[in-house]
């Protein structure tokens, strides 16, 4: 089969590499309709996350139609010829970790534990094409993919919305949404999200539905505020003005109630000699991530309100405010997304109208395409929100 | 979880550590030219002017920068080469320090500038000259204690299966069932209603096989055993079965004694076992608690073939196994 796979750093190249077959019992092979390009990926592909190798097939935002299932998987969960969106965490769905509903962190599912658990303290889940870190699981930007504990994660479509309006319950539609409800929104609440990319978006879009009273997006690229801006978000381009001083006076002085991070470890800074100083830093590995959202979300917030995390952090950083945090009586909450607990409730909204996820989607593109597609991702050319590729 | 996660991590950051070392033979480049070709302006910068030792003494130091740049660059014993900037950094705060005691004034807030940054790249030579050098060296880790005359190795390890203890005691019970997530273990048959034969793969193809007795039991809660007979490799072990807290899962404590022998024998047992006996029990029990909890031992492209991945990383790339991959199985 064709498959987007990693070349090295800043290097993906589409590639023949032998279909999947079973391995594990609870495996079913789904043919892939369609896929798309993650935020995230470009970690990857700029090098910040460490156990990648050459000819790792990408991809973790992946949906289509189920071709084979494993001896082990039930028929009333799952069969040939099934359309499904798989969730990006792979999840055994026994352990205690998923029986507490924290998916991303299932003890079972990541063969190469021992890695994560001496970066992380404790192993993670394993992920579709994301690093041997979290397990060295061939991704889905592919004809064809493995779905290991088939019975537990993919979600069955059983009505005929398109691969486009529910393609993101893989990833970035529950990642946003779980930012959101992290929070805690409460009808009085004016919540700020840093990063208007496509999880940004659907954090604010989540915010909203959950009823905040207003909605804040901080970005630079005036196309993705004009974005936010149309879907009845406040813009604040913090190119242009002090971020601090405009959420001040958006809020009468008291800051967002919440705020959420949905830029993660390679964030950029207005601010010419503090970007310039993480950039040094994460170059000579003396900090692994860049987090001036993070650091900013932090003195921002008010008093006592929530900092909700889930851009992705993968190692160390530097100049964390923790005087701000503690004294100020803030609760950090974060998580990679527990997208099992979401994905129902999310496709019940989308058949509700009440989230349009495809308000999204700026490019299409043939799977053939994903260097092409990564490139213009990455460089924010062409106003590029997001890349859906199809096979 | 057993204590070996420092070394562990040590390792995972060679790479950065490299890298580091090679950033400072750079660093060490860009003084040493600027202290051959305009040593003048350094003496100035670094307000030392008023010497004339310093003319001859700025050259030297700029020359054995050079030596630091040449050895980091080029060699790929970051380390040592690391532990000579250390070395020249110790020197360097000397003479700083002989130079601050005898000037005043604009001169002296010079010096401790320079004083300044030079403490901090001594730091961070430091670093990287302990990081770089292998962990063995710092502090040996000796599987075996007293290898070459053998001795005994004990091992713990612990974890928490989702599952009663009845069901954890009868799955372990069931002797038969240990090969299904410990490694090393290719089959365990009973042979009696207390004893059993064991066979375990050693290197080289080859295998070791022993009897074996339980010694106690009780139900639900303990299995305590030992080899009897002549064996290579004489050991003992025991697991217990505790009720977690959360009322429905199953801690459960691993404890394997082995007495090594000397000579080869004890040789090939300490290779076999590699430098983290502790992580391969882990694993067994990461294992275990996959085979209970979920029916199997979980796989990925990575790491295709279950109990016999040796190898963490790097693995085989996360793609799909080619049928000739696959019909060669675990041992390609």
């Amino acid at each position: 089969m064709r498959a987007n796979t990693w070349a090295g750093r800043n290097k993906v190249e589409v590639r023949d590499v032998p279909d999947p077959r079973i391995l594990n019992d609870r495996d079913a092979i789904v043919r892939i309709t369609s896929t798309a390009i993650c935020g995230s990926d470009l970690h990857l592909v700029d090098g910040y996350v460490p156990t990648m190798q050459d000819g790792d097939v990408m991809g973790h935002e992946f949906m289509g139609e189920v071709i084979e299932v494993g001896s082990g998987v039930a028929p009333d969960r799952l069969r040939v010829g099934d359309r499904v969106v798989v969730p990006f965490p792979i999840a055994c769905g026994a352990c205690a970790a998923c029986a507490a509903e924290l998916y991303s962190c299932c003890e079972n599912s990541n063969p190469n534990a021992g890695i994560a658990e001496k970066m992380f303290g404790h192993p993670v889940a394993g992920i579709f094409g994301y690093s041997h870190l979290t397990g060295g699981f061939a991704g889905g930007q592919a004809q064809y993919a493995r779905v290991p504990f088939a019975d537990v994660g993919p979600l069955k479509i059983e009505s005929d919305l398109t691969d486009e309006q529910v393609l993101f319950l893989s990833d970035i539609l529950p990642t946003g949404y779980m930012g959101a409800d992290m929070c805690d929104i409460q009808p009085s609440d004016v919540v700020a999200v840093w990063g208007a990319g496509p999880v940004g978006q659907f954090a604010m879009d989540s915010a909203r539905v959950l009823g905040a009273a207003k909605v804040i997006a901080i970005d630079k690229e005036p196309y993705r505020l004009q974005m936010a801006e149309q879907a009845g978000h406040i813009p604040v381009n913090f190119d242009e003005v002090d971020v601090r001083s405009v959420l001040l006076e958006l809020t009468g002085g008291r800051g967002p109630d919440k705020c959420i991070d949905a830029v993660g470890l390679e964030a950029t800074h207005g601010s010419a000699h503090v970007a310039a100083y993480d950039r040094v830093k994460q170059a000579v590995r003396s900090e692994t991530d860049r987090p001036h959202a993070l650091r900013q979300a932090i003195l921002s917030c008010r008093s006592g309100g929530v900092v909700s995390v889930i851009g992705v952090y993968g190692g160390l950083l530097d100049k964390f405010p923790a005087g701000a945090w503690m004294n100020r009586s803030l609760t950090l909450r974060t998580g990679q997304c527990h997208v099992h607990r979401y994905m129902k409730p999310l496709l019940e909204r989308i058949e509700r109208g009440e989230l349009d996820p495809t308000r999204i989607i700026t490019h299409t593109l043939p799977l053939e395409e994903a260097d092409r597609g990564f490139d213009i991702f990455k460089n924010k050319q062409d106003n590029c929100e997001k890349v859906v590729l199809k096979t | 979880m057993t204590q070996v996660v420092s070394r562990g991590t040590a390792r995972a950051s060679q790479d950065q550590v490299r890298q580091r070392g090679r950033g400072l033979g750079w660093l060490s480049l860009g003084l040493g030219i600027a202290q051959l070709a305009a040593p003048d302006a350094v003496r100035r910068i670094s307000g030392v002017d008023d010497s004339s030792r310093s003319r001859a003494v700025v050259p030297l130091v700029g020359a054995r920068e050079l030596l630091h740049a040449a050895g980091l660059l080029t060699s790929r014993r970051k380390g040592t080469w690391a532990w000579t900037r250390v070395a020249g950094d110790a020197m360097d705060l000397t003479s700083l320090g002989i130079a601050i005691a005898h000037r005043d004034g604009r001169r002296r807030r010079r010096l401790v500038g320079v004083t300044g940054a030079i403490v901090g790249i001594t730091a961070l030579d430091l670093l990287t000259a302990v990081q770089a050098t292998p962990a063995e060296k710092i502090k040996p880790a000796p599987v075996v204690r007293g290898s070459r005359k053998g001795g005994s190795m004990e091992l713990t390890a612990t974890t928490t299966v989702r599952k009663p203890a009845s069901e954890v005691f009868a799955f372990w019970r069931e002797l038969e069932n240990l090969p299904t997530f410990m490694a090393h273990v290719e089959e365990v048959r009973a042979t009696g209603d207390r004893t059993s034969h064991w066979v375990a793969a050693a290197p080289f193809g080859k295998e070791v096989e022993w009897d074996a007795e339980i010694t106690d039991e009780s139900p639900s809660e303990r299995i305590a055993w030992r080899s009897t007979g002549k064996t290579d490799v004489p050991n003992t072990g025991s697991v217990r079965f505790v009720p977690a807290p959360d009322g429905e899962s199953t801690e459960v404590y691993v404890n394997l004694g082995y007495e090594v022998p000397g000579g080869k024998v004890g040789k090939a047992v300490a290779r076999y076992f590699g430098e983290e006996p502790h992580q391969q029990l882990d694993d067994d029990l990461r294992r275990l608690k996959q085979v209970l909890e979920t029916g199997e031992v979980v796989r990925s492209d990575g790491a295709p073939w279950g109990k016999r991945a040796r190898k963490e990383f790097p693995q085989r790339p996360a793609q799909p196994l080619s049928d000739a991959e696959f019909e060669k199985g675990a041992d390609a």
